[in-house]
Formats: structure tokens, C-alpha cells, sequence
């Protein structure tokens, strides 16, 4: 209702009756798609090859909705959020904490399957195209993104496999830990209901991965170019990662989410860095002897350039 | 000019890293030490993933040694017998070092203990040699070669057993203390990705009483070989070995350590362990600040074997 309420207060007079009418849909219906609106993208490439030159790039999303109510799209009642959503892969954040004096890597959460990267351009502010139980459920928005958390655990990380003993007996308790402790406590809810939203770690994560460009979202960056087409521009970062990143459109009805569409993106490196990275991939200890045979004649070289003595 | 190199996974200047190999590779042939410990913290605060800064380093330091132990063999300033023992137990040495680089990595206690035993090592050799050197510059203004070697004086290492006769360094001492030092440089080479000179060349110098000018050249023909086993290992394990960047890094490295050999001729035993010891006092404190001030992101994230992600 509270999302309701807020788009509400965007609205002109005029379109009163219909938003009440658009309310109702969204209060009464289910997510079952009624509408028959068609909906695809397409990339304008589907693979990026990261050379020596790269230094990001800009993806543009074309999409095509069909069978669309006139009326609706006239009132601009529908709304398109695109992302690509990197590779997703493990990672621990860790927190420090001053001990003794020194800045200290204490307590550490580990996540599951977070996306290396994520770029999201929408037609309008996520707060006013979805409630966000909405956005959760589809794990939409850097703030509503989906991490999948796993574990928190103390200081020293979760115990090495060949020496838990060891590990176990510096465990401290970490500082997310306390304050997990001090919620219940305090008669909160149980950990897991909202810890999303109390997650520090997590915060941390969407936080530093913003501040390097590698999550980012911009309101505005999807247009409609006719009726019926519309593209959407998203920012890829220098440092983007490899693999195959997921292209998804979203499309919305007066905050009724209708139906998705997918494209997958192929992110690799190209050239003499792709065969070096090839190189220490599969062949870590001979690459090892090359790196050290260069040096020594690098090494050799210089001083038969420079002989000054 | 930018250039992607492809296992740091960045887009960085080429001119500026080669410049960062040229100043290193002064400082390595001024001094006989591989430079590790400067060029590792330097790639750090140019945005390379630590781990890959301290194998790399590693690569990189045995150019500049090499190149710098090729123009000391020529001036036979090279004692090969002393620098085999050293080996010997440096090769264990920097087998256990990288395990325990893997195992701290996934700790999440990798830059902590690195940062440690830097402040530690350096802070400890640089105020030892500080002192000791400007009181050797203060009595030798009127008489002397500016030489640690005193007749005559003998410390407990000398009353260990298993001597052996070391004739370039006009020797003779048990070979337990000249092995454990060895081990303990391919420890620090291992998880720090420096050659060890900073250690080695105070622990011969006043520990086994090894003239000056033997002891650089016999530092740096041990560095190639500790840093070469760490590099093959490295890149074996951890996969953190970039080849491009090294390169870079030596073609500044083998100009610099020409330069900073000659230099280094001109300049008196004493003099040179001053500024040695300066140097290295500056690193130390660098490094502990930052250990001790409130950090600005008290988060990182890593994968979970500890690699930056």
C-alpha cells in the first residue's frame, strides 16, 4: 500500500480514476500474467572482448513490446528496468577492528553467489516502478540484489579444512555476531527474517563494489524510441569481469510486474592477454619457469647494453 | 600509454610502472638488495592486488639481481660458496613460505602479517644499522675503511659446530647459522615477495662478520635463485605471477641497477649501510602507520581463498 500511496502523488488529477482502478490490480491481483503484451531484447553485441586497450565500455539494450495497451503506454504506465548481472562467484567480506591499537581483520561473512558486477538503468526511480517486497522477490535494485548469504563466523575465517583445531581456538567473537546477539536480545526478529537489511557486510559489499563503477544503476537510461521499441544503456566498467553475464528486462504495468526477458552476454579477453591468462591457468609451473627464464635474460640483456664497466 | 595486464586484471600506465622499476633498480644495484621490499608496497598503492604485487615482485627482483650479480661476479666481489649454503636452506625456506602465504591468504591474515613483519624487519635492521653505522662514520673520519670487521672478535655464532672455510669472505664459520638464514629469507621472500636482501645483507654483515663489498654481490647471487624458486612456486599455486607487468617492471629495473651499481662504488661501506638503513627505517614506519590509522573502508572483500575479487 505504501508504494501505492507514493505513486499516487505523481499523479495529475485527470489520471485519478485510472490509478485507482491500476490500485486495485495491484492489491487484488496475483502475479499471474493476464496481460498479453510481448516482450523481447536483443544486444547490439553479444560478446566483449576485453584487449589491452580496454577501458569499459557502454552496452546498449534494444527492446521490442508489442500488443501493448495504448492507453497505458500514452500514460506511460509501463515501466522497463534492464540489468546485466556479472558472473556470480563466492567472496567473504571482512571487517576490521581496532585491537591493540591496530586495524585488524576480525569478523568476516561469506556470501555465496554474489555478481562480480551489476548495471541496471531503469525508465524511473525503482521506488516508484515496484513496492519493494516486489524488488526483493526479484532481487532487483543494488540495494535489494540478492547475495545469498552463507555464514558469519569470528576472526581467522571459517577454520582451514586440515587444521580446525588450531583455527578454532582463536575464533573471537566477531562485531556482526555481537550485534546479531544483541537483536535478539532486544526480542527482534529472528536472524534470517530481515537480515538483509541489517546486514553490514552486505551494505559493505554493494558499497565498495559502487564506489569501483562494478555496481551501478542509472534512472532514466531506458527511453522509448517509438511506441513500441525502446533501448536502454548500460555502463560497463574497465575492470569488468570475465564469463558469461545474464541481460534481463523487466517489464512493469502500473507496478505489476508482467513478464522478463533474457540475453546472455559473453565477457572475454582477447588476444595476447587471453593467451597469457590461458598460460598460467593451465600451465601455472611452466608458465613460473618462463616468467623466470625472461627476467635472467632481461636481466643478461641489460648488462650487455649498458656494460660501463 | 595504458596497457591491460592480463592476471592483475587493470588497465594501468605503462611509463609510470616502467619508471617504478627504473628507481627500484637504482636503489637494488646501489645496495645489492633486490628491491622487493620496495616495489611490492609500491604496485600495492598503484592498485595491484596484493597477492599479485608479491609474486610479480618476486619475478621482478630476479632480473635486477641477476643483472646487478653479473657485475659484481665480473668485480669478484661474489662468494659462490657462502651463497650455495644460503641457498640451500632459502629454497626450503621459500617452499614454507608459500604454503604459508596460501594459508594466511584464506585467513583473511595475509596483509596483516605481511604489514607486521615488515614493520618488524625493517623497523628492527634499520635502527640497528642506523646506529651503528653513523658511530662507524663518526670514528672512521680520521682513520679506517669504514668496514664492520674487526680482528679478533669473535660473537657466540663463532663457537658453533660444523665450520666450514669460506676463503672470498676470508671465513671460517659453522654453516648452522648461515643455513637458518637462508631458510628464514625464502620465508620472508615467500610471503612477501622480496628477495630477502634487506635481511641478509645485515645478518652477514654484523652477524657473520662478512666484509661489505662481498656481502652484496653474495646477497644478490642468492636473491636470483630464492626469488626464481618463490616466482615458479607462485605461479604454481597461486596463480598471481603477471608476466607483462614484471617485464615492465624489469625493463626499468636492469637501466636503474646499472646506474645504482656504479653509484655505489663511489660511495664508502658505511655511508652505504647509513642510507641503506634509512631507507629501509622509512618503508618500516610507512607501513606501520598504516596499521595503526583509522582506516577510510574498514570492509574488503575477497574471494574465499583470499584472492582479491
Amino acid at each position: 500500500m505504501r508504494g501505492g500511496r507514493r505513486r499516487n502523488r505523481s499523479f495529475t488529477l485527470k489520471g485519478l480514476a485510472i490509478a485507482a482502478g491500476c490500485l486495485a490490480l495491484t492489491v487484488s491481483g496475483s502475479f499471474a500474467q493476464e496481460g498479453i503484451e510481448t516482450f523481447e531484447i536483443g544486444l547490439s553485441t553479444n560478446t566483449i572482448s576485453i584487449s589491452s586497450d580496454f577501458t569499459g565500455a557502454r552496452l546498449v539494450v534494444f527492446g521490442a513490446l508489442d500488443n501493448a495497451d495504448a492507453k497505458l503506454l500514452r500514460q506511460q504506465r509501463y515501466d522497463i528496468v534492464v540489468v546485466l548481472v556479472g558472473p556470480r562467484s563466492p567472496a567473504v567480506v571482512r571487517e576490521k577492528e581496532r585491537t591493540f591499537g591496530l586495524w585488524i581483520n576480525r569478523g568476516s561473512e561469506t556470501f555465496d553467489a554474489v555478481p562480480g558486477s551489476y548495471a541496471l538503468a531503469a525508465t524511473r526511480p525503482l521506488a516508484d516502478i515496484a513496492r519493494q517486497e516486489l524488488r526483493q522477490r526479484l532481487s532487483l535494485g543494488i540495494a535489494d540484489l540478492r547475495l545469498d548469504s552463507a555464514t558469519t563466523t569470528g576472526a581467522f575465517g571459517q577454520p582451514a579444512p586440515e587444521k580446525p583445531e588450531e583455527a578454532k581456538g582463536q575464533v573471537n567473537v566477531s562485531l556482526a555476531e555481537r550485534r546479531a546477539k544483541a537483536a535478539q536480545d532486544a526480542g527482534a526478529s529472528p536472524p534470517g527474517a530481515d537480515i538483509v537489511t541489517v546486514d553490514d557486510y552486505a551494505e559493505a559489499l554493494k558499497r565498495i563494489r559502487q564506489a569501483k563503477g562494478l555496481y551501478n544503476q542509472s534512472v532514466g537510461a531506458v527511453q522509448f524510441v517509438s511506441p513500441t521499441l525502446f533501448r536502454a544503456d548500460l555502463y560497463l566498467p574497465a575492470d569488468l569481469p570475465t564469463g558469461t553475464h545474464m541481460a534481463r528486462a523487466y517489464l512493469f504495468r502500473s507496478g505489476v510486474f508482467i513478464r522478463e526477458s533474457s540475453e546472455p552476454l559473453y565477457v572475454r579477453k582477447s588476444g595476447f592477454e587471453s593467451y597469457i591468462d590461458d598460460m598460467a591457468t593451465r600451465y601455472g609451473a611452466l608458465y613460473g619457469v618462463a616468467a623466470v627464464l625472461l627476467a635472467i635474460f632481461t636481466g643478461w640483456f641489460g648488462r650487455l647494453v649498458f656494460k660501463r664497466d | 600509454m595504458n596497457l591491460y595486464l592480463p592476471i592483475a586484471e587493470i588497465s594501468l600506465n605503462v611509463f609510470v610502472l616502467v619508471g617504478m622499476g627504473a628507481a627500484v633498480g637504482f636503489i637494488s644495484g646501489l645496495f645489492g638488495v633486490g628491491g622487493g621490499f620496495l616495489i611490492t608496497p609500491l604496485l600495492i598503492f598503484y592498485n595491484i592486488p596484493p597477492a599479485v604485487a608479491v609474486a610479480t615482485g618476486a619475478n621482478q627482483v630476479i632480473a635486477a639481481s641477476f643483472s646487478g650479480a653479473l657485475a659484481h661476479y665480473r668485480r669478484g666481489t661474489v662468494d659462490l660458496r657462502l651463497g650455495t649454503v644460503l641457498l640451500i636452506g632459502g629454497l626450503f625456506g621459500s617452499l614454507a613460505g608459500v604454503l604459508l602465504f596460501t594459508l594466511l591468504r584464506r585467513l583473511g591474515q595475509l596483509d596483516l602479517v605481511v604489514s607486521l613483519l615488515y614493520v618488524v624487519f625493517l623497523g628492527g635492521i634499520g635502527g640497528l644499522m642506523l646506529v651503528e653505522s653513523v658511530q662507524s662514520i663518526l670514528k672512521s673520519r680520521s682513520q679506517g675503511s669504514g668496514e664492520v670487521r674487526r680482528p679478533g672478535q669473535h660473537s657466540w655464532v663463532h663457537g658453533l659446530p660444523l665450520k666450514m672455510r669460506f676463503h672470498r669472505s676470508k671465513l671460517y664459520v659453522s654453516i648452522i647459522p648461515v643455513l637458518l638464514l637462508g631458510f628464514l629469507i625464502g620465508i620472508l621472500a615467500g610471503i612477501m615477495g622480496v628477495g630477502g636482501g634487506f635481511i641478509a645483507v645485515p645478518a652477514m654483515i654484523y652477524l657473520l662478520r662478512v666484509p661489505t663489498s662481498v656481502v652484496i654481490g653474495t646477497s644478490l647471487f642468492q636473491i636470483i635463485f630464492t626469488a626464481a624458486a618463490t616466482t615458479i612456486l607462485q605461479a604454481a599455486t597461486n596463480r598471481t605471477v603477471d608476466v607483462v607487468l614484471a617485464f615492465l617492471l624489469m625493463l626499468g629495473g636492469v637501466i636503474g641497477a646499472q646506474f645504482g651499481t656504479q653509484a655505489g662504488r663511489k660511495l664508502r661501506g658505511d655511508q652505504l649501510r647509513a642510507l641503506l638503513a634509512l631507507l629501509v627505517l622509512a618503508v618500516g614506519l610507512r607501513l606501520g602507520y598504516e596499521l595503526v590509522v583509522t582506516p577510510v573502508e574498514r570492509f574488503t572483500i575477497t574471494l574465499p581463498t583470499g584472492e582479491i575479487g
